[in-house]
């Protein structure tokens, strides 16, 4: 025998009682069961120190550019797909960049999936805007821009709606550690700062 | 005991026991005041934080009993599932590998690493990587594994080993993590100062290089899923992150009830892991992927590792539940006096107590599942409702058992059960016994026992005995006076007092205090 085969020898002897499967009984909170409230999420995403940016469909561009200006960025990379229109007047790094580049501009703009309000978490699928995992993971700093209609009310919204297929990343607030005596720290090997621009409607 | 072929056969692989006993272990811990400080700072914060995020869900009950019932449902079809989810990783360009114990397991990832020609490796912090000592085999072979976990690198660097499943660092406090990285860190700066931010700040510079230059990973994953293949990996720093995303190479050795059915049910787990692990909403990082991502070439090794033991057991397969959230730990009274190192396993606290010795058979480790005041505050806080005192009660059983079939004479603890027995089924002798103990009231401390019964005396109280007992009072009051209740006292076994040990002080309490949300 093999060590597949072994194992699941061992493992259909182990059920020899023949254990009846329980059913599941989905009866918290599920999927479309809430109306989703764009302040909360707001202010759980502030709560992570990440800071929270608001403005307009029509001022999106100016916006970004002046985030950006405030944090003295004057160059960042910015990923394929990322609306033209939202594009800031700062020096742009274009896809494909490598992992040196990265570490060198330091500073990443992208769009996102989709937004948990119960929870302040945004996730990335790699899709249009959003860029390969590691695009928002080496630089030091990340802005991502969130339509208020991509907020959904909670994890189990988020979990319908995603394709666990692509390669996924789920972000509340920036890397943290609370490994030394369990006291949240900013900042360890993932961006040190993430600011959130939600854009309404 | 003579194995066969495809038998669940626990596993030998040593980082799930030391030889020495929790009791010997456990003095060292309480000896370490400065350890049992830092414990008790970080796991009341953390209980606190718990209690208030779990608050918030009005559903966490009804997530609680899902996430039990969607683990018990997996484990009784595991076979189905599992080779489902070699199916979905296999057509997405993975590769699955099986291994029976540690030692295969290690074996298959050296061989992994080799075939990549590279000597250096980055890891992600996981309990079961930890579990069959893979950096050490990995040494062996001439590989450097650096972990990149904050506390794994605490760890590491401090030669030291973990003594809690989330912050296996827990019992440092920040100077003596300054002292570690002055002494250990090649590249430190020597004027660091023992300022969190700092600390953080120093790892990260240490780690930087060797994340961006990486070119193979190993990790652990928190959740499988079956019919997707999908992997996913629950973090704070960003350094899991680092290591599945840039190496060219991702090795993830996860254990074979780390397997969920459908994606969805992810939307229970990822509800209550965070919440009762770090007490946050939601954790910085999740990562999840499926199969050979963005041009990696991707492994998986499935493990069994003992853990086909424990799931033939019906009354201790549910041990398999545990999504490693460390909630128990935070909450146990014994844990955080006695601390992590003194269960001898990489995994401590209450469910280390159940799952070492089942994964290595309770003859390797039998002195663990006393290590408990069976308060039930782990029970309480479980996101996965494993009722772990039960369970230690249900190994109790089996270690009696183990040693009945190894000492043909009755050890000194079957004795004094057979003792006790005696004295309880007699009304006459038992009232005897009472009326000793009660006048033996100032007497607080457990009289002198044979071994091995001295040890177990010399870590508790008796509770206050009554002035009078309830028979006597009886009696003065005027009722009607039981017939043998005049009888000489005889002075009664101590084993034979019907005296629970000691209730657990206020931290059990305050554990519970989410109760009724
Ligand atoms: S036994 Fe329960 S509380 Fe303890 S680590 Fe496992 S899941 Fe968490």
């Amino acid at each position: 025998m093999n060590a597949r085969e072994e194992i699941l020898h061992r493992v259909r002897t182990a059920l020899a009682d023949r254990p009846a499967p329980p059913p599941v009984v989905r009866d918290y909170h599920q999927a479309g069961s809430r109306s989703v409230d764009v302040d909360v999420f707001a202010e759980r995403v502030a709560d992570y120190r990440a800071t929270v940016h608001r403005c307009g469909a029509s001022a999106v561009r100016e916006r970004v550019s002046q985030i950006l200006q405030e944090r003295s960025i004057d160059e960042i990379v910015v990923p394929v797909g990322f609306p033209a229109d939202w594009t800031p007047t700062v020096r742009i790094t274009h896809e494909p960049v490598s992992v040196e580049q990265l570490d060198r501009v330091s500073a990443v703009l992208t769009t996102c999936s989709l937004g948990i309000e119960q929870t302040g978490t945004i996730v990335l699928d790699a899709g249009p805007g959003q860029g390969p995992r590691v695009l928002t993971l080496v630089p030091d700093y990340h802005l991502v821009v969130v339509r208020e209609e991509q907020v959904v009310a909670a994890v189990p919204d988020a979990v319908a709606d995603l394709d666990p297929t692509r390669p996924l990343t789920w972000i509340s607030g920036p890397s943290a550690t609370s490994d030394i005596e369990l006291r949240r720290v900013e900042g360890v090997h993932g961006p040190r700062t993430l600011d959130v621009l939600l854009v309404a409607p | 005991m003579t194995t066969f072929l495809g038998m669940p056969t626990a596993s030998p692989t040593t980082h799930l026991r030391t030889g020495e006993s929790f009791p010997d272990a456990a003095r060292t811990g309480l000896a370490d005041s400065q350890q049992r400080h830092n414990l008790q700072v970080a796991t009341t914060t953390i209980r606190d934080k718990r209690a208030r995020v779990v608050a918030e869900l009005d559903d966490w009950e009804q997530l609680r009993a899902a996430g039990a019932a969607i683990k018990d449902a997996t484990l009784a079809e595991l076979p189905d599932h599992l080779e489902r989810f070699e199916a979905a990783v296999t057509a997405r360009g993975g590769t699955v590998h099986w291994a029976r114990d540690g030692d295969e397991a290690n074996a298959i990832v050296t061989r992994l690493i080799q075939a990549t020609g590279e000597t250096d490796v980055v890891k992600v912090k996981s309990m079961a990587t930890e579990e069959i000592g893979l950096n050490e085999a990995l040494a062996d072979a001439g590989i450097t594994a650096t972990e990149t976990d904050l506390a794994e690198l605490i760890v590491q660097l401090g030669n030291d080993r973990p003594s809690h499943i989330l912050v296996p660092a827990i019992h440092r406090n920040r100077s003596e993590i300054r002292e570690i990285f002055r002494d250990h860190m090649e590249d430190v700066d020597p004027g660091l100062t023992n300022d969190p931010e700092e600390l953080a700040g120093a790892a990260r510079l240490h780690l930087r290089r060797r994340f961006l230059s990486a070119k193979v990973a190993v990790s652990g994953a928190n959740f499988g899923v079956a019919e997707s293949g999908t992997l996913c990996v629950v973090e704070s720093e960003g350094n899991g992150r680092m290591c599945l995303t840039l190496p060219r190479t991702l090795i993830t050795v996860m254990g074979i009830e780390k397997l969920v059915p459908t994606w969805r049910d992810l939307e229970v787990f990822l509800q209550l892991l965070p919440r009762s692990s770090t007490g946050e909403r939601m954790n910085p990082y999740t990562s999840m992927w499926t199969g050979a991502t963005e041009g990696q070439d991707f492994h998986v090794v499935l493990l069994d590792n003992g853990r086909t033991a424990t799931l033939a057991d019906p009354n201790g397969r549910s041990a398999l539940r545990c999504i490693r959230c460390s909630a128990c730990l935070n909450v146990c009274p014994v844990y955080e006096r006695a601390g992590g190192h003194a269960y001898g396993s990489v995994y401590p606290g209450p469910i280390g107590a159940v799952l070492s010795p089942q994964l290595t058979g309770v003859k390797d480790n039998p002195s663990l599942p006393f290590a408990s005041s069976l308060c039930g505050a782990c029970y309480d806080v479980c996101p996965v409702a494993i009722d772990i005192p039960t369970m230690l009660v249900h190994l109790r059983a089996e270690v009696v058992a183990a040693k009945r079939e190894e000492h043909r004479v009755p050890t000194a603890e079957a004795a004094s059960m057979t003792a006790a027995a005696w004295t309880m089924s007699s009304r006459r002798r038992w009232t005897a016994a009472l009326r000793s103990l009660s006048l033996g009231r100032v007497a607080r401390r457990m009289p002198a026992l044979p071994p091995p019964l001295s040890s177990w005396a010399r870590s508790r109280d008796l509770p206050d005995m009554p002035r009078e007992t309830l028979r006597d009072w009886w009696v003065r009051e005027g009722g009607d006076a039981a017939p043998d209740s005049a009888a000489t006292p005889t002075p009664p076994s101590p084993s034979s007092a019907p005296s629970a040990p000691s209730a657990p002080s206020s931290s059990a309490s305050s554990a519970s205090e989410e109760d009724g949300r």
